[in-house]
């Protein structure tokens, strides 16, 4: 080993893994953030991948990203730009040259910067100086080479050999942060059990490529990211739909209820059912539905049946659940419904990230049909906001949407581990055996909930469904002042939530010049935002929304307390339009964006500093 | 005949009425439908609290508000689906599952051979009278070829699905086939399909008077039908007719049912077809549920009524074995394994 020169202490590094979407980056990308975490350090991530599992080799359409933010302070979002660039083809350097901060550093697998692939990524023959990236610390190392000769002598076939140049190029970075390579060699031992040669093989890869980091004249510095100070505790990492899934469970516990969740597989929520399909430990029920109006469909029969039913999905699969989630409102059943948003409309951006599902989640229905909405705002709050959808869902017997998305969904981060002791209380509203005054909808007058007489408990034998009911006994009524009546009671009852949730906080600056609003995933760089401009010496707030419907209780004097207000979201101004509509005596901008990107925390001060100035 | 159930409840068919007016039209073969489930259900030894009545949309779906059991009326097309949850949520309840043809068959044609597949334990009852009822007289997925409709005014083009077909392709294990107006059979029928274990799907020849009246009058009519009618029983050869004289043979050399008369061509009541209802082939019930007027007589009764495992009890066996070999019982113990580390 030779000696290493003292590292560069460093505040924050963004890396971006990215290559060919069979060439594992988000395997790569996982194993780093897990490694940064164990050492202590505060992680961001965003995987970004083509919608084709393997979409045509070598383009730019098929590359596969994964960005990690790691750092000394709190880290918000998974960065704007990176610090480092792995690219092993040309087309991955193609795709994430603009997202270079100057000067920063690029490992490209050289051996894949062939004339061919150089024109299939659309350069003509010299990216480097094509993107004017000459100034750059380009490192060009030979990835597929010495992968293969760092295992010509195991007579592994050329698909294993190319499979494991992912862990070169992971070695290299290990080197440069001054990482251990323990805990991903602990990964292979666990992953690969029953294959020891893949194991050695992912193992000498990974020393090779550390090793030729340390050997290269480019690499004579390294640096460190010192581990963040944070909240003592127990932390994990977690990703948004994890998180959900959990979330979904420990409701289940608190409220001594089962959990039944039907779904149908949809990009990017499916990661939610196949972690509840995994929990049959904690009795988790799964039923894969043969379509999504199956998934919501047998949920509402659960519901009926006396358990906490969810459903998960996306855009379109809630597109097809609208009917049924009408029922769920007339029938005032407690059911859950994740709804992670991707690219629409249509079949959309289905892997890419957007806010745009708004609209639909609200007013999506026949009829006037009034749920509640809550949105999570960072991949670990998923399971604080799952938590909290199935006990609203619960206590005030309503189907409730818990809107995430791909952002969310696939990025993870630290998450401080809870107690269940520490988690709020969830009371049921079923109607115990041997109630003899009972109505299928006698009402809390507090709440306007109704009971939950279950199937299966005698003397409590009714009938409900989907034509309206009579206001008490529940009996089909066709009687117009009577639609009157029940229409009104739906929709008092979800806004009586409001009674029931927190009340909005404002970060950073309570009143000044411009109010930052937003909701959902964009908080990490909204805040990120807010907490640069404050340093600057600006006069700006951030007022981030988790509940969509009803509204928080206090909206109006927040508002009220800044000149200018600024709504941020992924779509094209429905926020806004909501806002509008609720509290139509402020004067909305709005910074809106739909590229399947989450945003950059540089567009959000561009657009405050151009109200601060106009 | 009433039997007592294990809390020593011994239930008349009244004990299922509620007090709802029931709403469909006069002469509507829905009535008699009503009367045998109820029928049944007195006679099963299931306690009242134990039954989840599940429909879609139709006439035949306002059923539920009809028993005086738990009742739930879906939207259309999805009571299949509806039932599926409640079934799997709670396996100690007996689910009746009400259908139209068209809420089977159309809009909920997935649903419907999914239950079938998965061998749901639920009991569906189609009612079928071949054509919308509820929204006053289209052509439905079972409408004859050529039926003249609203929809249809120069007769369907399309031809239609036979149901017990349609259930045995999807891999079903008990179908039944009985008309609205024989109460007895029905009531028998539909005892036996509570009491089979899995999807036991019924289907009704259900006569709608104002959009379809007569629709299986050929079948039904005094004259004729101990001609034009086999009740299937099992271990019973395979004999109709007013005279009981005909029967059903299989033509081994074209591989299909031939009717032949006892005493004819050397033919006698031993060369005549056995009814197995318990048979896993399916072949031979393909072509019983196949069987149309006027070439064959309609086969009502028990058709096919095969033991399989049902899919509720697998998926709550399957959560009960993961269960004892999992170190994870309760949330936290899963918030707490994995990679976690302390932050001192
Ligand atoms: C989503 C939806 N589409 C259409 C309808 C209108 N609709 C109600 S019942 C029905 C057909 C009913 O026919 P069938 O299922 O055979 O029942 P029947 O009335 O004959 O008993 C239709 C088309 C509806 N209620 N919902
Ligand atoms: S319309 Fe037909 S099916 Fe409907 S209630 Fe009347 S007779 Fe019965
Ligand atoms: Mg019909």
């Amino acid at each position: 080993m030779t000696k290493k020169n003292k590292p560069i202490e460093l505040e924050d590094v963004v890396i971006r893994f990215s290559g060919d979407s069979g060439d594992g980056m988000q395997l790569t990308g996982t194993l780093f953030s897990n490694t940064a975490a164990l050492l202590g350090n505060d992680i961001a991530t965003f995987p970004d991948y083509p919608a084709e599992i393997r979409a045509p080799q070598g383009t730019v359409g098929g590359v596969s990203g994964f960005q990690v933010h790691f750092g000394h302070a709190r880290v918000k979002t998974p960065g704007d730009l990176a610090d480092v660039l792995v690219a092993m083809n040309p087309a991955a350097l193609k795709a994430n040259a603009r997202w270079l901060k100057p000067g920063a550093m690029i490992i490209i697998d050289v051996d894949n910067f062939t004339p061919k692939n150089i024109e299939k990524a659309g350069y003509k023959e010299d990216p480097i100086r094509e993107e004017k990236l000459e100034d750059y610390n380009v490192i060009q190392a030979p990835i597929t080479s010495l992968t293969k000769r760092a295992l010509e002598d195991m007579g592994l076939d050329m698909k294993s050999v190319l499979r494991s140049k992912n862990m070169f190029a992971l070695g290299m970075i290990y080197w440069i942060f001054n990482r251990p390579l323990k805990f991903t060699e602990d990964f292979f031992k666990s992953k690969f059990k029953r294959k020891p040669e893949i194991i050695e093989a992912n193992e000498r890869v990974l020393k090779a490529g550390y090793y030729y980091a340390e050997t290269i004249e480019a690499l004579h510095v390294t640096y460190v990211v010192k581990p963040a100070e944070i909240e003592k505790g127990t932390y994990r990492n977690i990703n948004g739909n994890t998180a959900t899934a959990w979330g979904l469970i420990a409701a289940a516990e608190k409220a001594g209820l089962q959990l039944f969740v039907g779904s149908y597989p949809i990009t990017p929520a499916t990661g939610i059912l196949e972690e509840l399909a995994l929990r049959k430990n904690l009795g988790v029920i799964t039923v894969q539905a043969e379509d999504e109006i199956a998934g919501i469909t047998t949920s509402i029969g659960a519901s009926f049946a006396g358990l906490l039913a969810a459903t998960t999905t996306s855009g379109p699969g809630l597109a097809l659940k609208s009917e049924a989630l009408g029922l769920a409102v007339i029938t005032e059943l407690p059911l859950v419904v994740v709804d992670v948003q991707r690219g629409g409309p249509s079949t959309g951006l289905p892997t890419k990230t957007e806010q745009s599902d708004l609209m639909q989640v609200l007013y999506g229905r026949n009829g006037e049909s009034p749920v509640a909405v809550v949105a999570a705002s960072t991949p670990a709050n998923c399971f604080y906001y799952a938590f909290e959808a199935a006990r609203l869902a619960l206590e005030h017997m309503t189907p409730v949407v818990l809107m995430t998305d791909g952002f969310l969904a696939n990025g993870s981060e630290p998450w401080k581990i809870p107690a269940m002791s520490e988690m709020p209380e969830i009371k049921t509203r079923i109607v115990p055996e041997g109630t003899d005054d009972y109505e299928p909808y006698k009402r809390d007058p507090e709440t306007l909930a109704r009971g939950w007489a279950i199937p299966g408990t005698p003397g409590l034998e009714h009938r409900i469904g989907g034509l309206e009911k009579d206001e008490i006994s529940g009996n089909v009524s066709y009687d117009p002042v009577n639609h009157q009546v029940m229409t009104n009671i739906r929709t008092e009852k979800v806004k009586r939530i409001v009674h029931d949730i927190p009340e909005l906080k404002v970060e950073g600056e309570q009143e000044g010049d411009v109010l930052l609003v937003g909701w959902g995933s964009t908080f990490g760089h909204l805040k990120s935002a807010q907490e640069e401009m404050d340093q600057e010496g600006k006069k700006v707030g951030l007022a981030h929304f988790n509940y969509i419907n009803p509204l928080p209780g206090n909206v109006e004097d927040v508002f009220g307390n800044f000149e200018k207000i600024l709504v941020c979201e992924l779509n094209m101004g429905q926020f806004a339009g909501y806002l509008r509509m609720n509290f139509p005596q402020f004067d909305y901008h709005q910074l809106n964006k739909v590229q399947g990107l989450p945003f950059t925390v540089a567009e959000i001060k561009e657009a405050v500093n151009n109200l601060l100035e106009g | 005949m009433s039997k007592e159930t294990s809390q020593g409840v011994v239930y008349t068919p009244k004990d299922f009425k509620s007090d709802q007016e029931v709403r469909w039209c006069p002469g509507c073969g829905d009535h008699a439908i009503l009367n045998s489930v109820q029928r049944a259900m007195s006679q099963l030894a299931i306690q009242k609290e134990k039954y989840a009545v599940i429909s879609g949309i139709g006439c035949s779906s306002r059923f539920p508000y009809y028993m005086a059991t738990y009742g739930f009326h879906g939207i259309h097309g999805r009571a299949a689906a509806i039932s599926t949850g409640v079934k799997v949520a709670n396996p100690e309840l007996s689910v009746w599952t009400i259908t139209g043809d068209g809420d089977s068959l159309a809009i909920g044609g997935n649903h419907l051979i999914h239950a079938v597949r998965r061998n749901v334990d639920i009991n569906l009852l189609l009612f079928n009278n071949r054509i919308y009822g509820l929204t006053k007289g289209q052509y439905s997925p079972t409408s004859v070829k050529g039926q003249v409709t609203k929809t249809s005014p120069y007769g369907t083009v399309e031809p239609p699905f036979n149901p017990g077909e349609l259930v045995i392709g999807a891999k079903g294990k008990f179908f039944a086939r009985t008309l609205d107006g024989n109460i007895k059979l029905s009531t028998d029928i539909f005892i036996e399909a509570a009491r089979h274990e899995g999807t036991s799907v019924v289907e009704i020849l259900q006569n709608c008077v104002i959009y379809n009246n007569g629709a299986y009058a050929d079948i039904t009519d005094r004259e004729h039908k101990e001609d034009r009618q086999i009740i299937l029983r099992d271990g019973e050869p395979m004999i109709f007719g007013k005279e009981r004289d005909k029967g059903l043979i299989l033509d081994r050399e074209h591989m299909k049912l031939k009717v032949v008369k006892i005493g004819e061509n050397g033919i006698s009541e031993k060369d005549i077809l056995v009814h197995n209802s318990t048979e896993n082939n399916p072949g031979l019930h393909m072509m019983l549920v196949n069987m149309r007027w006027p070439n064959y007589p309609v086969a009502l009764g028990i058709i096919r009524n095969v033991a399989a495992p049902t899919y509720d009890m697998a998926v709550h066996a399957q959560i009960g074995k993961v269960k004892e070999s999992s170190p994870i019982n309760k949330m936290d113990d899963l918030l707490t394994s994995g990679n976690t580390w302390e932050v001192q």
